[in-house]
């Protein structure tokens, strides 16, 4: 597993609270490991924050999955 | 008995008489202010006599990117922003035969427009610190509806559900967003009101008189501090029972 992938994974097991193991590519946020919209939002957030990236409001839509993010964050840096 | 030590808080409106009162109020109480006004002479004034942990912010709060704008540089000046009060707000009378679209989008574009867009602008730091105080100055009007005041009751009304709403979804992550509901307040405004004015609002009053700017301001401590934690989504009117809502 990557780096990215590995820092995605900490953040979203901290923010969460979800098994590590639960946090498998093609989980989703909502469906999968149980977050509400209002989690996405920090999540998101909480990305930025760790890559030092600007993740706009269209393109966080699309970021459903763990795998999403992973891939959507290895784009943008 | 409200203590705000550490806490930032940014005020629109803060070179009127109820801003003003607000800003001194929070600022009594330990929080760092950050005034912000059209005008900047009377925000300085303020600031000045306000002495430390005091910023002048002015913004023309009918400028959509000086609004958008507003909370990031608040929260640059003061190194942080904790609690919001959008208590600036314009009027602009007339029946409603006559009323303009003009005077109808003006209203609505300082009043409501800009409250959410400050509201949206804040709600990040917020998120982050898990603490948050939203505090929107409505109107008794808002509630009751007063002739002559269409575009400023709706826009009154207007943030009462718009501060409920901002209240459901953000109470789990330690933010509140209430109303204060002001009655008829002495300001500036009501200053220029004749005798036979006054005793006829005074007649609708309970209380018999009308409120002070300090009176509102009390309101607002109480909503911004610590302790009304578990108040939010709600609306407190200021009216010497003029309306009991």
């Amino acid at each position: 597993m990557s780096d990215v992938a590995d820092r995605v994974k900490k953040i979203v097991v901290e923010h969460l609270g979800v098994e590590e193991d639960k946090v498998v590519e093609s989980a989703s946020f909502i469906d999968d490991l149980g977050a509400d919209s209002l989690d996405t939002v920090e999540l998101v957030m909480a990305f930025e924050e760790e890559f030092g990236i600007e993740i706009p409001d269209d393109a966080a839509e699309t970021i459903q999955t763990f795998g999403d993010a992973v891939k959507f964050i290895k784009e943008a840096t | 008995m409200f203590d705000l030590t550490g806490k930032y808080a940014l005020v629109t409106g803060a070179s009127g008489g109820i801003g003003g009162a607000i800003a001194k109020a929070l600022h009594d109480a330990g929080a760092t202010v950050g005034l912000s006004g059209t005008r900047e002479e009377p925000l300085k004034q303020l600031a000045g006599e306000l002495g430390e942990r005091a910023h002048v912010l002015p913004c023309n709060l009918s400028d959509p990117e000086a609004v958008e704008a507003l909370p990031k540089q608040a929260a640059e000046a003061m190194g942080g922003l904790d609690i919001l009060v959008n208590n600036a707000g314009i009027t602009r009378d007339q029946i409603f035969m006559r009323m303009s679209d003009e005077d109808w989008q003006s209203v609505i574009d300082v009043n409501l427009t800009a409250t959410m867009r400050l509201c949206r602008g804040v709600m990040r730091p917020m998120m982050k610190a898990r603490w948050g105080r939203i505090i929107n100055i409505s109107s008794i009007v808002g509630a009751t509806g007063n002739p002559g005041q269409v575009n400023y009751a709706a826009s009154k009304a207007g943030m009462v559900g718009l501060t409920k709403s901002i209240a459901y979804e953000v109470a789990s992550r330690g933010i509140t967003a209430n109303c204060v509901a002001p009655g008829f307040i002495a300001t500036a405004m009501t200053d220029k009101l004749n005798d036979d004015q006054k005793d006829a609002i005074n007649k609708q009053i309970p209380a018999a008189r009308m409120g002070t700017p300090e009176e509102i301001a009390a309101a607002v401590l109480y909503l911004a501090s610590p302790e009304a934690g578990y108040v939010t989504g709600s609306t407190l009117h200021v009216n010497g029972g003029m309306a009991m809502l």
